[in-house]
Parts: structure tokens; sequence; C-alpha cells
């Protein structure tokens, strides 16, 4: 199937390469498989953004003097730990495209633009997945009250959302910054009053699953401000992108 | 370009300040609470929704700019931004004042109109900085445009996010819970609403067309007498060249 679909509006030349020309998903698919190897091959970003959720933890642990948290206290801290873990992720995400050149081989490419964006956005959300397969074990070990397992199916939820949230405007704030000379400052100044909606609604949807007397209904309404979230960033996202790239 | 209408908007805007300050300690009642001190409202409350609208309308040129490329839009934009900056230090000035009047506090946590004001006011308190650190203009306006949108974007949604996180002592203002000021409170209301974005338009337009014309001085110098006459430019956010 995807070797008969290009023929029609691809003329045949004899210059033209006999592998026939890649679609929107090709494109996506190409470019998340190369920040995997590259991030297989260098490992920059996922254990940095772990390492400093474990110091984060630690630092909360003696910063707030408890030894346990529950309630609002262990999503809050949760929350912000993730949240300065993806800031982390955000800033390294497009440091291969500009430094070695990678925007403008990109830019070469007969490909849609957007795809750059949503390969990007996929390849973050993998990262905090990654991140947080290892940093909420980690904080449950370290410093969770209550135990994990009865919030497992509700945080699963918030968590999805979330993250999905974080990648959209941490592709977009990571493309914007990484044009700038201060990267490393515009990076935590745009995203963090950007994704404080996220925080609010994911924080506040995971305070009542890790109550004392344990795991509280999911709060619906919460679910659904980080859907709406997800949604209008993500669209607004993907029709900006694109001038983002312009050159 | 920028400057037809400024005499008849200076003189409108001067008017009806007097006009809405005038209704405001003569015509509407002092409050049965909080007696004098609640007459900051007729300030703050305009002040806070004008830059409000001033974000969401520098958005607006935002998407008009990346639609056309003109980059007039650009400045109509980042002059409606920075002058939406000036006016929310003001909002988050008198409404902590009055908060310390009425509450007996600086400032509310609990309290979502001012927590998402704040987060509003810090999001776009980043757009120079953003501006600034881009060297080239042309790209500069571009990157802006995009800020400018998604910011612009993100003040309802934001709003929506904080109001449903808790409890409201703040009252509504214009919302069917918030209609229950008396008729003459409600006229000065308006009123000093009215004022407020004439005064935002007005000064809008002063700025733009002080930006152009030092714009076309400069472009006339180089023109006249070289490219050295007018001196090499200092690094600025704002745009230098329409």
């Amino acid at each position: 199937m995807a070797g008969a679909a290009p023929a029609a509006d691809a003329p045949a030349t004899a210059a033209a390469p006999a592998r026939p020309g890649v679609g929107f998903m090709g494109a996506v698919g190409a470019l998340v498989r190369k920040d995997l190897r590259l991030e297989l091959r260098t490992r920059e970003s996922v254990p940095a953004m772990f390492l400093f959720s474990l110091s984060t933890f630690v630092l909360f642990r003696f910063g707030l003097d408890r030894k346990t948290l529950e309630g609002d206290l262990a999503s809050g801290v949760l929350w912000v730990t993730l949240l300065f873990a993806a800031v982390l992720g955000m800033n390294r995400l497009f440091v291969a495209e500009r430094e070695e050149g990678g925007f403008d081989a990109f830019l070469l490419a007969p490909v849609d633009r957007t795809s750059l964006f949503v390969a990007k956005a996929a390849v973050l959300f993998g990262f905090l997945v990654a991140v947080e397969i290892a940093a909420i074990p980690a904080f449950a070990v370290l410093l969770l009250g209550p135990s994990p397992f009865q919030a497992l199916p509700g945080l699963l939820v918030i968590l999805l959302l979330a993250d999905i949230g974080i990648a959209v405007i941490g592709t977009l704030v990571g493309a914007m910054a990484i044009q700038t000379r201060a990267r490393d400052l515009v990076v935590p100044l745009i995203s963090l009053p950007l994704i404080l909606p996220v925080v609010i609604a994911a924080g506040n949807a995971t305070a009542p699953l890790f109550a004392e007397a344990g795991a509280g209904a999911l709060p619906t309404r919460w679910l659904g401000v980080l859907g709406l979230y997800d949604l209008v960033f993500g669209l607004l996202a993907l029709a900006v992108f694109d001038f983002l790239l312009e050159d | 370009m920028f400057g037809r209408g400024l005499r008849t908007l200076s003189i409108a805007s001067v008017a009806l300040l007097t006009g809405a300050f005038a209704l405001v300690f003569l015509y509407a009642p002092n409050d049965a609470d909080q007696g004098f001190v609640q007459k900051i409202f007729y300030l703050h409350v305009p002040l806070a929704i004008v830059a409000l609208g001033g974000f969401i309308a520098g958005g607006v040129f935002a998407v008009q700019y990346l639609r056309t490329g003109d980059r007039s839009h650009d400045l109509r934009s980042y002059v409606a931004i920075h002058l939406s900056l000036i006016l929310g230090l003001g909002a988050l000035a008198t409404g902590s004042i009055w908060a310390k009047a009425s509450w007996g506090v600086w400032w509310e946590w609990d309290e979502p109109t001012l927590v998402s004001f704040l987060i509003v006011f810090l999001l776009f308190a980043c757009y120079q900085p953003l501006r600034f650190s881009i060297d080239d203009p042309e790209r500069q306006a571009r990157y802006a445009a995009v800020f400018a949108i998604i910011g612009g974007a993100f003040v309802p949604l934001n709003f929506l996010a904080v109001r449903l996180a808790s409890s409201l002592i703040h009252p509504r203002v214009l919302s069917t819970t918030g209609g229950s000021m008396p008729g003459e409170m409600r006229l000065t209301f308006f009123v000093c609403l009215l004022a407020m974005v004439c005064l935002f338009v007005t000064l809008w337009k002063y700025e733009l067309a002080s930006k152009h014309a030092s714009m076309r001085l400069r472009s006339l110098k180089r023109s006249l007498a070289g490219d050295d006459a007018a001196g090499p430019l200092a690094r600025t956010a704002a745009p230098t060249q329409i």
C-alpha cells in the first residue's frame, strides 16, 4: 500500500529516488526514531531528568522537614518535581537540531513541517513517561505515606492527560527558546506560567488519590480541565508551530 | 499613519475620565459595608479588565501579523501588550490596597481572580525578555507573535482553571451573580470602564504614532546623510522598523 500511493502526485523521472516519498506519519516516525536513537546513544535527557527528580524529592524531604507526605502536600511535591524535570527536557529537546544543523536538513526535506512538532511532542511525551516510570516508584518509596497501589489507576489517567499538555507546551517553548540568546532563561520563564493550569488541575486531581484514609474518587472535573487544556493548546500549537521554523 | 483621530480621542478620554471620576465621587453611593474605600473598585476593575482585553488584543494583532506579514501589526501587538503590562501592574497595586482595606490582607491566595490575573501577568512579563533575546528583527516579530497568540488563548483558559480551583470571596462584577450592584453604582462602573478603554486606545495610538515617527525620522536621516548619520541601533525589545 505504501508503495503504490505516492505515484499519482510525484511523476517518476530518472532522477527521482526509487524509494517513494514519505507521508506525514512516515516523517514523524523517522524523526521520532532519530531522537530515540540519539537519546539511547548519548543518554543526555532522561537520566538527567530522573536524577534531578530524585534530588528534588530529597530537597523536599528536608525543605518541608517531613518524612512522609500524603494528600495535597504529596500531590503538590510530585507535580512540582515532575514539572521541573520536564523543564530540563524542554531545554535539551532541540539542541541537536540547532547545533548539528538538523533544522536546515529538516527544512530541505520535502515533508510537512508540522511533522517536526508532532515528532518532538511525542519524544518529549516519551521522555516524561520514562522519567515517571522511574520517579514515581522512587517517590512512593521515599516520601509517600499511603500505599500507592490504590491510587495507581487514577494516577495513570491524570499522568497521561498532564503529560500531553506538558509535551505540547514544552515543544512549542523549546522551539521558541532554541533560537534566542538566553535559551536556559527563556524556557523556564515562559513555560512555568503556561503550564501552571496543568499543575493546578493535575495537583488537585491527584490530591484525593493520595489521601491518608485511602484513595478517594477521581475528580472528573479536573480531568475535564486537563483535557480541555490539551485540546486547545494542541490545536493552537499545530497552527502556529510552522512560524517558528520558517527561515 | 497612526496619528489620525488622536486629537478627538484625547479629548474624549479626558472628558470621559473627568466625568467618570465626578460620578465616582459625587454620584455613586458609598458602599454599605466598606464605605469610602470601595471607591477604588471603579479604578481597579476597569484597569484589570482593560489589561486583560489588551493582552487578548495583542494576540489578535499577532494573528494578523502572521497572516499578512505586515510589520505594523507586530508594532500594534507589541504596544498593546506593553501598555497592558503597565495597566496590569496598576490593577495589581490597586487590588492589593483594596484587599488590605477590605479583607485585611495584602494578598489572598484563595482568590481565583487574583491568582489567575497574577499568572497571566507573569506570563506576559516574559514577552519583552523573549523579544529582547532575539536579534534578527524578522524572527523577533514572528516569535513574539507566536508567543502573543498562545498568551491570548491562555487568558480565558487560565481563568477557567483557577476559578474551578477554589472558593469565591472576590465579587464577580460582570456575571449573573455579580449583577446585584445598585443602578447608580452600575452606571458609574460602566462609565469608568468606558473611560479606561478610551484611555487605553488613546495611549496605544500615541505610542504607535511616536514609535512610527522615530522610525521614519531614522530612515530619513539615513537616506539624507548616509548610513552613519543615524548611529547604530541599541538593542531593544521593541520593533525597530515597519
